[in-house]
């Protein structure tokens, strides 16, 4: 069919009314089974995610009441009925030893990451191996250094100090080897760009690099709490357990989320592991909390895109 | 030869990446406040040449250089010489427009005061100033707080010129400003370099000879053929293009190869 000739050119008449088409591609088996093989996976790999959660919200909620949050365990047992006692203390234990570990290990891993990538200085490939080895410490091998280093060796009682650097020591590695992949990918055009305005290494590093790519870095942070905020084994070691609401950073045992999930599975009775599911609903949804609140902060001033 | 004591000039210039030998023995000098054009094919060392007259080169990993590069008269390579100086002072302008994406428009043409820690007294007279001379101020003027990613390419390449206008610079070294805008964006470019030159030292590198022509006073002809790329020929515009000395120029310039 012709619709256009060259030595006599017209616009063609247009078919109305026009119905929608719709983009068809032909069948292909290879195609279909591949497709079928990619839900089969994501079955696979979602069946035992709901299972979790399911099972931590059907258990853990048994725990809850109306007080469940907001009290300690100062004047109950693990036993006694659930409607008294809470999880309160644990909460604001973790909270306190999480917070305090990234504000020593978040800032150290950027710095580590821009070392590594912006200044590639002299140590960057050893650093950077590392870095790497750390990630593969055991979580109870960061405990029992922190145990040895300042429980014994300088405080002389367990206590949350202990219990963050332990922390610390875990969620370095995740934030350092994040920070560094999402430097890695600032464009070259970008830091061209501030050299050639006469900046200083520093000043393009600080200026223009690390707010480029400032949601990046609050996900490097948010991997480096969830990765942390489960840790049990170097707790035990560090900050223990306390059964009452405690701030104090020195004086005494700190509670925290998974040692009070711990210390419940531990007393076996029914009301027990009752709270020790509770305590871990809480911890998830203490971890979906935070990741969403720093995403939040870290993209509201994002006026890139 | 005297040696020149104004403008930039460039004495038996090299370049190195790694082992390869990317620029031979380039010397020449750009006179104040004219435009030189900077021609020759692809890989023929320009834009390498262009980065070497404000110390960009040395930003890439295992790159070297041999020569001087006399500024006022004075070797910018010099040992007691600091190249943030140099880079204030001599400006450049990229082929792909980048302006900072996390900031606004107001904030990307007074970067470089920020950047280079220089002080100003009235930021919001220059940011108008830049931008008039950018021909860019009559677009944006009314919305300097708008991301600058929101920009269209051309009006990104000029606030890039902009930005590098911020800084007074003496030189302005522009690696094919125009090569990613449309007609309209690239006349307007070409108007904003004719207007700078009255006060500037511009430095163009480009492909398109028609641009060569039409901007520069001078043109030097670069060419590698197979090794180093070397300075072939350099002159005044109309003697390039219509009797130039070498033979090669008159094929590249005529558009028999490259």
């Amino acid at each position: 069919m012709d619709y256009f000739h060259f030595d006599d050119a017209q616009a063609v008449e247009p078919q109305r009314p026009w119905t929608r088409r719709r983009f068809s591609k032909p069948k292909r088996w290879s195609e279909a089974a591949i497709t079928c093989a990619m839900w089969v996976g994501f079955a696979v790999v979602m069946l035992p995610w709901i299972s979790i959660i399911a099972t931590v919200v059907v258990r853990g909620s048994k725990a809850f009441y109306i007080d469940y949050l907001t009290t300690d365990m100062l004047v109950n047992s693990s036993d006694d009925p659930l409607n008294a006692g809470g999880v309160g203390h644990a909460i604001v234990g973790s909270l306190i030893m999480v917070t305090l570990a990234a504000l020593i290990a978040v800032p150290l891993g950027i710095i580590t990451a821009v070392y590594i990538v912006e200044i590639k200085g002299r140590f960057a490939k050893a650093v950077r191996f590392f870095t790497q080895a750390m990630s593969g410490v055991p979580s109870i091998v960061a405990g029992l250094f922190i145990y040895s280093m300042v429980v014994i060796g300088i405080t002389h009682k367990y206590n949350a100090i202990a219990g963050s650097m332990a922390l610390s020591i875990l969620m370095l590695p995740t934030v350092t080897r994040t920070a560094e992949e999402v430097l890695k990918v600032v464009p070259r055009e970008l830091r061209d760009a501030s050299y050639a305005l006469g900046a200083s290494q520093f000043r393009t590093t600080v200026s223009v690099v690390l707010p480029n790519v400032r949601s990046g870095l609050v996900t490097a942070a948010v991997l480096g709490v969830a990765r942390v905020a489960g840790e049990t084994a170097p707790l035990l070691l560090t900050s223990q357990y306390f059964v009452k609401f405690s701030t104090d950073l020195f004086k005494n045992p700190m509670a925290s989320l998974p040692t009070y999930i711990f210390g419940n599975l531990g007393v076996g009775s029914d009301n027990a592991v009752s709270r020790a599911w509770g305590g871990s609903l809480v911890l998830i949804v203490l971890i979906v909390l935070l990741s969403t609140l720093a995403r939040l902060i870290g993209g509201r001033t994002r006026r890139s895109r | 030869m005297s040696q020149p004591t104004t403008g930039l000039a460039t004495r038996g210039l090299h370049a190195w990446f790694d082992k390869h030998h990317a620029l031979a023995d380039v010397s020449i000098h750009f006179p104040e406040n004219t435009v030189t054009g900077l021609i020759g094919p692809s890989g023929c060392g320009k834009s390498t040449f262009l980065r070497l007259l404000n110390r960009m080169h040395e930003f890439i990993p295992k790159s070297a250089m041999a020569g001087e590069v006399l500024f006022n008269g004075e070797d910018i390579y010099g040992a007691d010489v600091d190249p943030t100086e140099i880079r204030k002072r001599i400006g450049m302008v990229f082929q792909k427009p980048n302006p900072f994406p996390s900031m606004t428009i107001g904030e990307n043409v007074v970067a470089g005061l920020k950047l280079a820690k220089v002080k100003t007294s009235n930021k919001d007279d220059l940011i108008e100033e830049c931008l008039t001379r950018a021909g860019l101020w009559k677009e944006v003027g009314s919305r300097l707080k708008a991301p600058a990613s929101s920009l269209s390419g051309g009006q990104q390449q000029r606030l890039c010129i902009a930005r590098a206008l911020a800084l007074k610079p003496e030189v302005l070294l522009m690696d094919e400003p125009c090569s990613a805008l449309d007609p309209g964006s690239t006349l307007r470019v070409e108007e904003t370099i004719e207007q700078l030159s009255e006060n500037m030292t511009i430095v163009i590198v480009t492909h398109n000879m028609q641009q060569a022509a039409r901007v520069s006073d001078y043109c030097a002809f670069f060419l590698s053929g197979g090794g180093p790329g070397r300075l072939i020929e350099a002159d005044e515009t109309s003697k390039i293009f219509s009797s130039p000395q070498d033979s090669r120029t008159a094929d590249y310039v005529q558009g028999r190869f490259g």
